[in-house]
């Protein structure tokens, strides 16, 4: 807030290990700066003697940690935010938890601060975690890193622990890149230098933590330095007024200047700007502005003003870092929803090429990125969007990955660069089109997608259901999953990634065959509803039709035709659906088959009478 | 800048306007942010029938002089079944009247959004809100399971039924909050100033006596002090504090001195332990 930057604001975030004493640090520092109220105070007290960590004195962790959860845990579980000032800056202190499930949330607190504290105990040593969280923060762009070395009244203020410590991490973080990095031996318990410097460490003589934080200069400048406006909001209280609302993430405005609107690639002229304050003549980046352009633009949400002569890169596919934030492993193929500013577009991961190792800072291969990992990978979005790279302007640069089924936030991502690979591949227009072909058969293509248990019926189904259309001279064609599986998909397992992969390939069949103006039936297990939606979004809309056979598990185990769920059930068969591999049932299927007390025939015969009333056959 | 993403993510976005000082910084924020249209979104006020009368008259004017149309919803229910602070307690009462009616008020309207003026200062479960929380279709708040928020993207997507709070002031302090107020002269309660009042010293706190359903016990004696309040909620349930802070520049003064911190006076969050917490995961703010 602009309020803050009067006095200078600094954001920092602190991360360590368990029982490194983060919390204890923060609640020193914070009773140190005389941000300790009374009655907070009291309550402290009462608080310590109840069941504090620290014994008959003060816990002083116990005043930043929140939730009643981690209070009984003994650990910070979350990321919590603290407030407090000197006179010569105001500080907001990202709290975030050390142990791994909960890192996602250091990621969080590290997006928005410009330092970060990372604490190591003396009596442990380096440990595996502080080098993770440091590849994270400096991956989130964190630039100025203060290694903490808490507990040394636990090693007798001893020089040469110190010593061998900062050295170890000095070595390590060479790999980070440009940091800058201080080392401090403190005592958050005894507040050794903290905010006063330490007797029993006089062979120190650098900077206490607060001095540090007070005087580091953290003015890293966005590096775009043209125009940049995205556009979150448009104003229109009567048709007499267009304004385009945004907060301004690069550069300067003034009335007159050429802009460029991307993606489109208009151009204009800045006619007014509406600052907080009222009409302006210009106005610089961090400000909160509406403006107006001398012509009328069609112009959206997501939509990025820029200065014509330096607009930012615009395109469907980009190489970024990406940090997965979920239990559910990050599947290449699998269709995201990706925010970045205002803009929200679908988005997979097309490539992914290596997974970062935080122990060593090497690559590794991998086919999926598990929760916490971080991979450096493709992706291809359904439209383009308009960017600068991370390194240039954070802002522009960052997006977020969101599950399209339960709207969690699934990762993070910091754009690389562009690949403009999608500007050479041009679609070659074709002058015989798909209605064309279909006007010649009679009939309207489309797939219909058959789901179901393995053994729930769905061949046979679609067997019937083709001679049926046959005999009416109904051009179709039938996919089946184990057939596929023989052919195209020879090189494909069981595991999840090949299941989106193997999904993706027959999707991309049936488009294919779509065009050719075919009915084209797949019968395929397909058990995860983002798969199906996948193949879905591949034709146009009206052209999936999805078959829901739902026949119980005990019946399809019963008829076991194959002898498949015999062999899953003794663990010869892994990841088979229905035993240890889910089946998501869709949820509102076009067609859906009860088909536990039904004969194939009849079942045939329903899917059929409504590929009459939708006007397909 | 927050503002506008709630209005451009969400269907149904409702301000939840409390009369108080937060409210005020959120109100004259969502004029600026929308100038020169209005606030895109409905203005709503949870009544408990217990707040100051002072708030009510200040509330009723500013909204005639903005010219936006306020939701009054008060649970009637609690009024019939004759719920007061004086006779269920403050928890029981907070319950009812506020939790409830809220819940209450945004499920007859069906908003998917509500905007409040909390503070991540303010408490120590409030620390850890996000910008934008979600809530289940039930109003419940999972503080374990919360999305991350990274840089400014705030992910709002929902399914049908569930909703979100969004915080704007999140990152706000109480100072801030003053500051603010001060560089923009905005109109504020005149409770918020010290000026001499009718109190009864009750449990700790300074109760003013706002009307005749106050009843003394024995041995209370209405006394005539200086006083303010820091933060203003029903009048029973919101203690003063002995100032003589009459203009915002002399709160702010008084605020830099102070050693109390700004819910000290609040009698709903000293309940139990982890009230707060508690009373956040049913549905309160």
């Amino acid at each position: 807030m602009s309020l803050a930057q009067e006095k200078g604001l600094l954001r920092f975030l602190t991360c360590g290990s368990v029982d490194d004493g983060k919390s204890t640090l923060i609640g020193h520092l914070l009773f140190d700066c005389n941000e300790v109220s009374e009655d907070g105070l009291a309550r402290l007290h009462a608080q310590s003697q109840a069941g504090g960590r620290a014994g008959a004195a003060l816990d002083y962790s116990l005043l930043v940690d929140g939730l009643m959860a981690e209070r009984e845990q003994g650990i910070t579980i979350d990321v919590a935010y603290r407030y407090f000032s000197t006179p010569k800056r105001k500080f907001i202190v990202a709290d975030t938890p050390g142990h791994e499930q909960y890192t996602r949330n250091m990621a969080t607190g590290a997006s928005n601060s410009d330092l970060a504290i990372l604490l190591v105990d003396a009596s442990k040593g380096l440990q595996i975690q502080t080098k993770r969280h440091s590849k994270i923060v400096s991956l989130m762009g964190i630039r100025h890193l203060v290694l903490a070395v808490n507990k040394m009244d636990l090693v007798e203020y001893r020089q040469d622990v110190f010593d061998t410590i900062a050295a170890d991490y000095l070595t390590f973080a060479q790999k980070l890149g440009d940091c800058d990095i201080q080392a401090i031996p403190l005592s958050a318990l005894q507040g050794d230098n903290l905010s006063r410097h330490s007797e029993a460490m006089a062979w120190y003589d650098g900077p206490t933590l607060l001095d540090h934080l007070e005087t580091v200069d953290t003015s890293h400048a966005v590096k775009v330095s043209a125009f940049r406006l995205p556009v979150q909001w448009v104003n229109r209280p009567n048709a007499n007024f267009r304004g385009y609302s945004g907060t301004i993430s690069a550069g300067q405005v003034s009335i007159g200047d050429d802009v460029r609107i991307g993606p489109s690639g208009a151009l204009s002229k800045i006619a007014s700007i509406l600052t907080p304050d009222g009409e302006a003549k210009s106005a610089g980046i961090g400000e909160a502005v509406t403006v107006t352009l001398a012509d009328e633009r069609d112009i959206s949400r997501g939509n990025v003003i820029a200065a014509a002569d330096d607009p930012p890169p615009v395109s469907d596919q980009f190489a970024a870092h990406v940090i997965w934030m979920h239990q559910q492993p990050l599947l290449p193929g699998r269709q995201l929803q990706l925010r970045l500013g205002a803009q929200s577009v679908n988005a997979a991961v097309t490539e992914l090429k290596y997974v970062i190792n935080y122990e060593d800072n090497s690559h590794n291969a991998g086919k999926t990125l598990g929760f916490n990992e971080t991979g450096y990978c493709n992706l291809a979005l359904d439209h383009p969007v308009v960017f600068d790279t991370f390194e240039n302007n954070r802002d522009m640069g960052s997006f977020i990955l969101v599950d399209k089924l339960s709207n969690e936030t699934v990762g993070a991502g910091m754009i690389a660069f562009g690949l403009r690979r999608a500007d050479n591949v041009h679609w070659q227009a074709m002058d015989v089109d798909k209605q064309a072909r279909a006007a010649l058969k009679g009939q309207k293509p489309c797939v219909l997608w058959f789901t179901g248990l393995s053994g729930s019926g769905k061949s046979t189904i679609a067997n019937l259901l083709e001679k049926r259309l046959l005999a009416r001279g109904g051009h179709t064609y039938l996919l089946d999953g184990d057939n596929v599986r023989h052919g195209l998909n020879r090189d494909l397992g069981f595991t999840d990634a090949d299941r989106v992969e193997n999904i993706r390939r027959i999707g991309e069949v049936s488009r294919l065959m779509v065009d050719a103006g075919l009915l084209v039936m797949v019968s395929f297990i397909s058990p995860f509803r983002s798969e199906r939606r996948l193949a879905r979004q591949m034709v146009e809309d009206g052209e999936f039709v999805e078959v829901f056979v739902d026949t119980p598990l005990e019946i399809c185990e019963e008829r076991d035709v194959k002898g498949l769920y015999k062999k899953a059930r003794a663990g010869q068969i892994k990841n088979f659906t229905g035993i240890d591999s889910p089946y998501e049932a869709p949820e509102n299927p076009e067609i859906h088959l009860h088909a536990a007390d039904k004969t194939p025939e009849e079942l045939a015969e329903e899917v059929f009478a409504v590929l009459e009333a939708k006007g397909i056959v | 800048m927050i503002l506008r993403e709630v209005a451009a993510q969400f269907d149904n976005p409702v301000l939840m306007y409390s009369i108080g000082k937060d409210s005020a910084v959120l109100l004259h924020l969502a004029m600026k942010a929308f100038a020169p249209a209005k606030p895109p979104f409905a203005i709503l006020h949870v009544d408990t029938t217990w707040k100051f009368r002072e708030m009510i008259a200040f509330r009723d004017a500013l909204m005639a002089e903005l010219g936006l149309d306020l939701i009054v919803h008060t649970n009637m229910a609690g009024v019939e079944a004759g719920i007061t602070p004086f006779s269920h307690g403050s928890a029981r009462y907070t319950d009812v009247m506020k939790t409830a009616a809220l819940k209450e008020a945004l499920s007859l309207h069906g908003f998917d959004v509500a905007i409040g003026g909390a503070r991540r200062d303010e408490e120590a479960s409030r620390a850890k809100e996000r910008i934008f929380s979600f809530r289940s279709a039930n109003h419940r708040w999972d503080a374990k399971n919360q999305r991350p928020e990274l840089w400014n993207l705030l992910n709002g997507r929902i399914n049908p039924g569930e909703s979100v709070r969004a915080f704007p002031l999140s990152n706000w302090t109480e100072l801030d909050v003053w500051t603010y107020i001060e560089a923009e002269n905005i109109p504020l309660v005149p409770l918020y100033f010290a000026a001499k009042r009718p109190v009864v010293k009750r449990d700790g706190m300074l109760v003013m006596v706002d009307d005749d359903r106050m009843t003394l016990a024995e041995g209370e004696q209405v006394e005539e002090r200086m006083v303010r309040f820091r933060t203003l909620g029903c009048y029973p349930l919101t203690g003063a504090i002995e100032s003589e802070a009459s203009t915002v520049s002399e709160i702010i003064e008084e605020l830099t001195h102070s050693n109390l911190s700004e819910r000290a006076n609040r009698a709903i969050d000293h309940d139990e332990a982890g009230s707060m917490e508690k009373k956040k995961q049913e549905g309160y703010f």
